[in-house]
């Protein structure tokens, strides 16, 4: 028993970092109506960026923090501003698969700049069993994955609040629900978006840096992203709440399987478990756990 | 002066309804499978057949399958590779496990075998559309391989999961050479094309267009969308599943199941953006472009590295890929959602006015 | 001008739809509320109505688009719970959208020719070859669709994509693509909305061409009174989703009822 509730908490650790990765997607979903499958190839960007500029400047952690957002402002501006409002008005599935080609040419850069080799990330977060954990409970649960996800629970409170309380969060709330009539009622849609891709950029940094601090900076970083897209489908596109609880769902539910199921069918089910479950989702609640459902007009 | 319709007439409704009307397009067609089917065996290089011919041919089948269902009926799928797969594994042990199995059987038993599957994971699209499909393919993408190396059997036991593709032989005779290679992937490619294109032009191809452009509507005309959406299914992957079959039997020789990965999947998606999404035509001018590209690009970075005196770093050639492929999809996209195909088009509709074009 | 005398040859016959005490409604809200009314054969029946009546769901309930949770359809003898679109389609009810709901990517004979797949019999394999019955089937089928294009006058445009179409043709097409259907009950959804006095006249000759040369019974959604009252042999009037007058056109025009919900009156 005991063990089955520590692979349940490492599940559900694991499960708040994809809803990190995943809370990047609904963001830039509610606020424009596109899928972007580039939040994953984003989290790489980040993470390589913020290592390669340590390794080269040799500035510390508070120093490079705001350059590496820097750039991500940058590059989330650049793409709104390039691939997106050219596309403006046209259907989802056209963005979506401009988003990929978005995947495609970010991974390329980022590599291009600065190489393809694995690389350390030292945020100095010990990765230990808690002791008080340990003693009273004899469980292993790592150090890391707590403060992971106390620093991820405290950006999606932030991010709830900035959503639900602020001026901006009410504008955004307003466009992800109709452009528009937004536009109409003198929202500046273009500042909108930028400032939605910004903050997607920002996510994306939090969430590379800590899965690159756990798995080493790399091209499966990019990976992540595919695992949030259960994540996503199982909470629904459009709901905060929907990624985080969808997040731990998936994470709890990847590692019990991992655990118990695993052994049975010769283990490596990580890399579709998550899937399969969420399409056997899709089949009883299609619009999500806490998605809209929608009724068609004609 | 050369591409003029003017005078002919069409006077029956079956004349309108030939595959090509006009009279320089089916010269143009006929010089084409002339130059495919006997010029190119006579005067291309080993090199050419299988490093860039035979591919390029296999990649517009599964292109094809793709844009049957993407292009043609809306369903959007990221798992292309694997329908890919299944179509090869099956078509290895039909061949193995059947005694006196005839070759062309076992592709099209392969093919049916990924239709059968692509049945089965598209049966989501029942309720769900859009990019919420195209994730639920990716289940398939990541679902496949893990079996395929998993089970043992579907390999014959093959330790690392390789399978070496069976001799192909035909009445006797054995397609062994790059050339009788490429021949007969013509052959099998040329005659799904056609069949493509007449599904598209028949009911069943109205049907999946009208499921793509307005569903609700379809379905009051009495499509059912359902069945439609499944044969959709069913005939993309039969012709991934083939393309499969070819890329082992034909092409590499020998496969294994993370061979048939998320990236080829990708490959083969680009392909259809960059030729056209809803062409046949398309498919192939996509395939072409996305196999000639990384070449093209390989000599021009080579070459341009070494006039230039520059030290390139290993891999570079392969990022470059990424960026080129990347921002080609996004050009593609946003300037000519058509893609290739639609260019074609478009230029010949300049040329039947050339030179006067007012 | 007043509801036109029946013409010679155009008998108006028994009933052939009953919609009774049909009530629909979406989470808590009513959209229709204990409708029945019945449509003759060979006869054009409006639905008139002010803006959110409940017109538009009236016709989705006739063909199964939307489920009403009480009442029952009989149509052509048979009594249904609920219609499915597949259903009333083979059963021979088409319709027309309010918005144009046709298929953008294809040309308009394709559009037409979709309209005649529930005709249509070949097997797959014989689509995929095109010989043999697969090409006769098509040929037959496209010389029926050259027939509605005539009627309609759009040969010019037949291999033009409809998302190119102005706003009026486009609305032709689609009601070419329910005619294509043969059907026995066509559904019109505002057919003249948003069209010039000259396009309006084009389609009310049109449909009550359509009812005399084919005997197509019509139920037809229009805002244009004078529209209405010409070419309606009889009148469901709907407000709030109930239905407050029912008759020939002159017999709703006298009525206390539907004038209070024109003119308005404080309810």
């Amino acid at each position: 028993m005991q063990f089955f509730f520590e692979v349940l908490i490492g599940g559900l650790l694991a499960g708040v970092m994809y809803s990190l990765v995943a809370l990047g997607f609904v963001l830039i979903y509610k606020a424009s109506g596109v899928f972007n499958f580039a939040q994953g190839a984003m989290v790489f960007f980040a993470a390589l960026t913020f290592v390669g500029v340590q390794e080269k400047t040799g500035l510390p952690f508070w120093a490079v923090l705001p350059i590496t957002l820097a750039v991500m402002v940058l590059l989330g501006i650049l793409t709104e501003r390039i691939v997106l409002r050219p596309l403006v008005n046209q259907p989802q599935i056209t963005l979506f698969m401009a988003t990929i080609g978005l995947a495609f040419f970010i991974e390329g850069l980022a590599q291009l700049i600065w190489g393809t080799e694995v690389r350390r990330l030292d945020l100095g977060i010990q990765d230990e069993p808690i002791a008080v954990m340990m003693d009273n409970f004899d469980m292993m649960v790592s150090s890391f994955d707590v403060t992971a996800a106390v620093v991820a629970g405290v950006l999606v409170a932030v991010l709830a609040v900035f959503f639900n309380k602020t001026r901006i969060g009410r504008a955004l709330r307003a466009v992800a629900d109709d452009h528009q009539a937004a536009l109409a009622v003198g929202i500046p849609l273009k500042q909108i978006w930028a400032i939605v891709w910004s903050v997607a950029g920002f996510v994306a940094l939090v969430a590379g840096l800590l899965w690159g601090a756990r798995n080493g900076v790399q091209f499966a970083l990019t990976f992540v992203a595919l695992k949030a897209l259960p994540v996503l489908i199982l909470g629904g596109f459009e709901s905060i709440l929907g990624a985080i609880v969808g997040g731990l769902i998936i994470g709890a539910a990847e590692k019990l399987a991992e655990v118990y199921l695993g052994p049975m069918v010769g283990g490596g089910i990580e890399g579709w478990f998550a899937y399969m479950l969420a399409l056997l989702f899709l089949l009883v609640r299609p619009e999500g756990l806490f998605g809209e459902r929608r009724i068609d007009r004609v | 002066m050369l591409y003029r319709e003017a005078g002919q007439f069409r006077t029956s409704y079956a004349a309108d309804q030939q595959l090509l009307p006009i009279r320089q397009d089916r010269i143009l067609m006929a010089v084409l499978l002339a130059v495919a089917f006997v010029g190119v065996p006579l005067f291309a290089s080993d090199y050419w057949l299988t490093a860039l011919l035979t591919p390029f041919l296999v990649f517009a089948l599964a292109a094809l399958g793709l844009n049957i269902l993407t292009g043609y009926a809306g369903q959007l799928s990221l798992g292309t590779a694997a329908f890919m797969a299944v179509g090869a594994f099956a078509a290895y042990n039909f061949q193995l496990r059947v005694p006196g199995m005839p070759i062309l059987g076992s592709f099209v038993l392969g093919g049916l075998t990924a239709a059968v599957v692509g049945v089965a994971f598209g049966l989501p699209s029942l309720r769900i559309k859009g990019f919420y499909l195209a994730v639920a393919t990716l289940a398939a993408q990541f679902f496949i391989p893990w079996l395929l190396v998993k089970v043992p059997w579907f390999t014959n036991n093959s330790s690392s999961g390789v399978i070496t593709s069976q001799p192909i032989v035909i009445l006797g005779y054995v397609f062994d050479t790059p050339g009788s290679k490429y021949l007969l992937v013509l052959a099998i490619v040329a005659l799904m094309a056609l069949a493509a294109k007449n599904l598209v032009r028949s009911r069943i191809g109205r049907a999946w267009m009208a499921v793509r452009d307005m569903d609700v509507a379809a379905e009051v005309i009495g499509i059912r969308i359902m069945r439609t959406k499944l044969i959709a299914f069913a005939v993309s992957s039969f012709y991934c599943g083939v393309a499969g079959a070819l890329y082992a039997y034909a092409y590499l020789g020998s496969v294994e199941p993370d061979g048939f990965n998320l990236d080829l999947s990708f490959r083969i998606l680009f392909m259809i953006i960059i030729g056209g999404v809803g062409s046949i035509l398309g498919s192939f001018l996509g395939a072409a472009f996305i196999t000639l590209l990384p070449i093209f690009l390989d000599v021009l970075l080579v070459d341009g590295a070494l006039a230039l005196g520059l030290n390139l770093p290993s891999g570079a050639t392969s990022m470059v890929q990424l960026v080129v492929f990347g921002a080609l999809i996004i050009f593609f996209l946003i300037v000519e959602p058509h893609g290739l195909a639609r260019l074609w088009q478009i230029g010949k509709e300049k040329l039947r006015l050339w030179p006067f074009p007012y | 001008m007043s509801a036109r005398d029946p013409e010679p040859g155009r008998r108006i016959g028994d009933t052939l739809l009953q919609v009774q005490h049909i009530s629909l409604a979406f989470g808590g809200v009513k959209a229709l509320t204990d409708i029945s009314f019945d449509v003759r054969e060979h006869e054009i029946r409006a639905i008139i109505g002010p803006n959110g009546a409940g017109k538009s769901s009236m016709l989705n309930c006739i063909n199964g688009v939307y489920s009403p949770q009480q009442g029952e359809i009989r149509f052509s003898g048979s009594t249904f719970r609920k219609m499915d679109p597949h259903k009333a389609a083979t059963m021979g009810i088409a319709r027309t959208f309010q918005n144009i709901a046709l298929f953008k990517g294809m040309s308009v004979l394709d559009n037409i020719m979709t309209g005649r797949n529930l005709k249509m019999r070949s097997n797959l394999l014989a689509q995929a070859l095109y010989i043999g019955p697969n090409r006769q089937e098509e040929l037959a089928h496209r010389e029926k669709v050259e027939q509605i294009i005539d009627f309609l006058q759009i040969e010019s445009v037949r291999k033009t994509p409809v998302g190119r179409l102005p706003y009026g043709v486009q609305k032709r097409v689609e009601l070419g693509r329910a005619l294509a259907a043969e059907p026995r009950l066509l559904l019109l959804d505002e057919p003249m909305a948003g069209m010039n006095i000259e396009e309006k006249q084009d389609m009310c000759r049109f449909i009550l061409d359509v009812n005399d040369e084919f005997g197509t019974t019509i139920v037809l959604i229009e805002h244009d009174m004078g529209v209405v009252m010409d070419i309606s042999d009889r009148v469901v009037v709907l407000d709030y989703g109930k239905k407050i007058g029912d008759g020939t056109p002159a017999e709703v025009r006298a009525n206390q009822a539907v004038i209070d919900a024109y003119l308005g009156v404080s309810h």
